[in-house]
């Protein structure tokens, strides 16, 4: 009889207690660090200096905490932008271009009228500025999916190459600094970001930010609409929602969110604006998001562990002359681990021996 | 042990045990069926009926125990598996490719070579022999529900299947249409053939079986002999307690006009129409039960009135009690529910539509009231109250209020979702398949549920599958056919058959298919 049992079979989890759920997330990030080991070893390094270096390096000293928060700040801005969208079930994969447009916006207002106004009117409107920036850019796929369902996919997928290309053009053109630099000028001091601790506000924005998506979320109307629709959208109509709207108010939200971490990467973090300026959050704050399970606090931790790998990889650059693309890979590998072990909490496999020892 | 080895069955289950996570779907069953026998496997929603009967056609793979096809054990790990051991499954949802005709489906998937002609002949022999009447050459979409089940059946038969297992068979069917079905499968058990039956309608069981096997919480509690047993006691064997099965109808008392329905004219995306001319009055304290083939009209007629769905045409006069007539047609899901018309829609997934999955019984219930109150702050406090109530008044089993409604057993969600409707003390309260897949008991509360709205003077709309259940219940039942009203009757003076012939009354059942 046993004979056809498939010597693997997966079978779905009902229920699984909290504390295996932990004991299998701290198994899958021991076997990351493992991995990382094994690559570590190819390139000849020793991996106990180099994982001593990649902490030492972030938290070790003042100014590597510093850089370590500077980095987990827009992940941390556009996770909780992000957030309410993969509620709904809306996959905006935008945020790189709409935290880029949220940044060409401020970047108007601090290249042509910081002499008009004072700093703390100039820094108010830049803010409102990135806030429509990034809005319009997440509204026009929301209105089109609204209107003739269109895939939010794709189209905010695109529209991120639509605004590094426009940045592009500017940086090369009307906002170029010395001709020929093909660099737009640092901004005037006015624009730029006051600091507390070391690090631009925008540390405190996001934290503050945090509090006020967790209660969006699970407090107001308006998120209990969102969850709503991201289950069943036949319910949602069923309620009396309005689809629509709903779908295009959450990706306006998200996106003006997303605008907003534009404005603190503009002119907090670089107080100038190049093409590259999202650097990759907006695709890196889905999987904080994912990590985070859509939870705003947990999303704090997950964005400063990552933003330490990544202080930690340039550290074990200079340090210990390892290329920044090892690191990298060490990133990727406890970023898969920790996507992956999702997988053994969901499901667990029963191997044929073990099936056979059961029916005993 | 021994002594029933001796004789050889056509299918024995021999302590079979399959387990769902840390749930039990079937715990050692053991369980035979002889050549030329129709046996009904009777048992509530979630005894474990389509779990054993999904092993036997390959569907899962026991984890332990074994099945033995004539005397021989066999391991079936595919429904190809299944085939070759003869056993053939007729499912729910039919497994036909639509703009194929029937003999093109029956050799569908064969994979020896064969000629169309041949197959024919073949599939006109299996017809002749067990009296099955079907136009071969007719497409699949041109056909109707019973002609479907009629080709899925006969491509089980040409595959040489000597084990038929029919899943749930007359649940889409008329009354005359089962009375058909019941010829072929008696014709079939006098050429031998081994059928199981699963169902949970008693009637059907008393009519058409020889054995009748009960499953309760995935045991087998008994196997017994339909000649030597009675309505009553497979009751009683399949809920594990006595139960009163009868529904208290009172007489109406202060018939008014609640909804007054003139000519409404739905179509769906494609344009076909959908609901054509409909007019009826529903009164506020009575019961207007609606019948029909599934997909007669009967979603569209209820979600055209709670304002889900646009309106080509017609009215919808509502008159609240001592107030006056508005009309409905035009104002928004929300405005309509506000007015006190309230729809309880119990869909194929029960989840699909009424109710969210993720959530627990308090955020449910928020769906009637989220959008109440001053500001951007959702109000938790009545809801809470609303699931406490419901949850007291109906006897919700959850862990807590809080728990994912889509954990719940399919009788605990349904009672969420019809307990929430009634609690909201509507005017008009419109249920549909509100009792589906529900076990005996609960289907009785709901129905004592809903006589009790009525005496309350709520005009209550019931659309329902189990007419025996709609005789008893309502006071005047409305039959759907394609979209039309056909006929409405007082159901203290109809009968069964009387309702199917509505149900398919020529004319109306074309622009049902299509």
């Amino acid at each position: 009889m046993n004979k056809h049992t498939p010597f693997i079979r997966l079978a779905k989890r009902e229920d699984i207690a909290r504390h295996s759920v932990w004991m299998i997330r701290a198994a899958s990030f021991v076997a990351a660090i493992l991995l990382g080991c094994l690559i570590f070893l190819s390139v000849d390094a020793n991996p106990l200096t180099a994982y001593k270096t990649i902490i030492s390096g972030a938290l070790g000293n003042k100014n590597g905490i510093r850089q370590v928060v500077k980095y987990a700040i827009p992940l941390l801005g556009t996770a909780l932008a992000l957030a309410p969208c993969f509620k709904m079930r809306y996959w905006n994969i935008g945020a790189e271009g709409q935290i880029t447009m949220g940044a060409l916006g401020a970047s108007f207002f601090a290249l042509n009228y910081a002499a008009a106004m004072p700093a703390p009117a100039l820094l108010i409107v830049m803010c409102l500025a990135s806030i429509l920036g990034g809005m319009l850019w997440s509204v026009i796929p929301a209105l089109f999916k609204a209107r003739w369902g269109t895939n939010e996919t794709l189209f905010t997928l695109m529209m991120n190459y639509i605004a590094i290309g426009i940045v592009g053009w500017l940086q090369g053109g009307p906002w170029e600094g010395k001709p020929g630099s093909q660099i737009i000028p640092l901004f005037d001091p006015k624009a730029v970001l006051p600091r507390l601790f070391g690090v631009h506000i925008g540390w405190i924005i996001v934290l503050l930010l945090t509090v006020v998506i967790y209660v969006y979320m699970n407090y107001t109307k308006q998120g209990y609409e969102i969850a709503v629709l991201g289950e069943s959208e036949n319910t949602a109509v069923y309620a009396g929602m309005n689809v629509a709207a709903v779908t295009v108010r959450t990706a306006a939200l998200s996106g003006g969110l997303c605008g907003l971490v534009g404005f603190m990467l503009a002119s907090g973090t670089n107080q100038t604006m190049y093409s590259d300026i999202a650097g990759g959050a907006g695709f890196t704050a889905i999987t904080v998001c994912w990590l985070a399970q859509l939870n705003p606090f947990a999303m704090i931790g997950i964005s400063l562990l990552l933003a330490v790998l990544c202080k930690g990889a340039s550290t074990i650059q200079t340090a210990l002359s390892i290329p920044a693309s090892i690191s990298d890979m060490l990133t990727g590998i406890i970023l898969l681990c920790m996507l992956g072990c999702e997988f053994f909490i969901n499901y667990k496999m029963i191997f044929r021996s073990h099936a056979e020892k059961e029916a005993e | 042990m021994e002594n029933r080895s001796e004789k050889i069955h056509a299918v024995e289950f021999r302590g079979i045990t399959k387990r769902f996570g840390s749930n039990i779907a079937n715990d050692s069953i053991d369980l035979y069926l002889n050549k030329g026998v129709i046996m009904s496997l009777l048992g509530e929603n979630g005894s474990g009926k389509t779990t054993l009967m999904n092993m036997l056609a390959g569907i899962y793979f026991p984890d332990e125990g074994e099945i033995l096809i004539d005397g021989k054990p066999v391991s079936i790990a595919s429904p190809k598996d299944a085939f070759d051991n003869g056993i053939g499954m007729i499912h729910q949802h039919f497994k036909l490719v639509d703009i194929f005709n029937a003999t093109e489906n029956i050799v569908l998937g064969l994979e020896d070579r064969f000629d169309l002609k041949e197959a024919e002949a073949k599939v006109r022999e299996i017809c002749d022999r067990y009296g099955f009447e079907i136009d071969l050459s007719k497409k699949i979409y041109e056909m109707s529900v019973s002609e479907k089940q009629t080709v899925e059946i006969v491509k089980v038969l040409y595959r040489g299947a000597d084990i038929l297992i029919l899943d749930e068979p007359t649940a889409v069917l008329t009354p005359q249409e089962i009375e058909k079905l019941f010829f072929v499968l008696r014709a079939m058990r006098q050429d031998g053939k081994a059928i199981i039956l699963i169902t949970h309608k008693l009637g059907e069981v008393m009519a058409v079986s020889d054995v009748v096997a009960v499953l309760r919480k995935g045991r087998h509690i008994a196997t017994v002999r339909t000649a030597e047993t009675d309505e009553q006691k497979l009751t009683e064997m399949m809920v594990g307690r006595a139960v009163k099965l009868n529904i208290a109808r009172t007489e109406s008392v202060n018939i008014t006009p609640r909804l007054t329905i003139k000519d409404l004219t739905c179509r769906d995306k494609e344009g076909f129409v959908k609901l054509d001319k409909a007019s009826f009055v529903a009164n506020g304290g009575e019961i207007l039960g609606v019948a029909g083939i599934a997909g007669s009209g009967q979603k569209e007629l209820l979600e055209a009135i709670a304002g889900l769905r646009r309106i080509d045409s017609g009215s919808i006069l509502y008159t609240p009690e001592g107030k006056e007539p508005t009309e409905l047609v035009g104002k928004t899901p929300m405005e309509i529910k506000e007015a006190g018309v309230a729809l309880a829609f119990v869909p194929e997934d029960r989840l699909g539509m009424g109710l969210v999955g993720g959530m627990g019984m308090t955020g449910n219930m928020m769906l009637r009231s989220w959008n109440k109150g001053k500001g951007i702050f959702i109000d938790r406090k009545e809801p809470e109250k609303l699931a406490e109530k419901v949850y007291d008044f109906l006897e919700v089993v959850t862990p807590s209020i809080d728990y994912p409604v889509r954990k719940l057993s399919g009788g605990n969600v349904q009672k969420v979702l019809v307990g929430r409707e009634i609690v909201s003390e509507p005017s008009v309260l419109m249920s549909a398949y509100a009792v589906r897949g529900l076990d005996i008991n609960t289907s009785y509360v709901i129905y004592n549920l809903m006589a009790e709205q009525k005496s309350k003077g709520v005009a209550v709309i019931f659309v329902g599958e189990d007419l025996d259940v709609l005789i008893e219940l309502c006071d005047r039942i409305m039959v759907l056919c394609g979209g039309r009203v056909s006929g409405i009757v007082d159901a203290r003076k109809t009968c069964k058959e009387e309702l199917g012939l509505l149900m398919t009354k020529a004319g109306g059942r074309g622009a049902a298919i299509k």
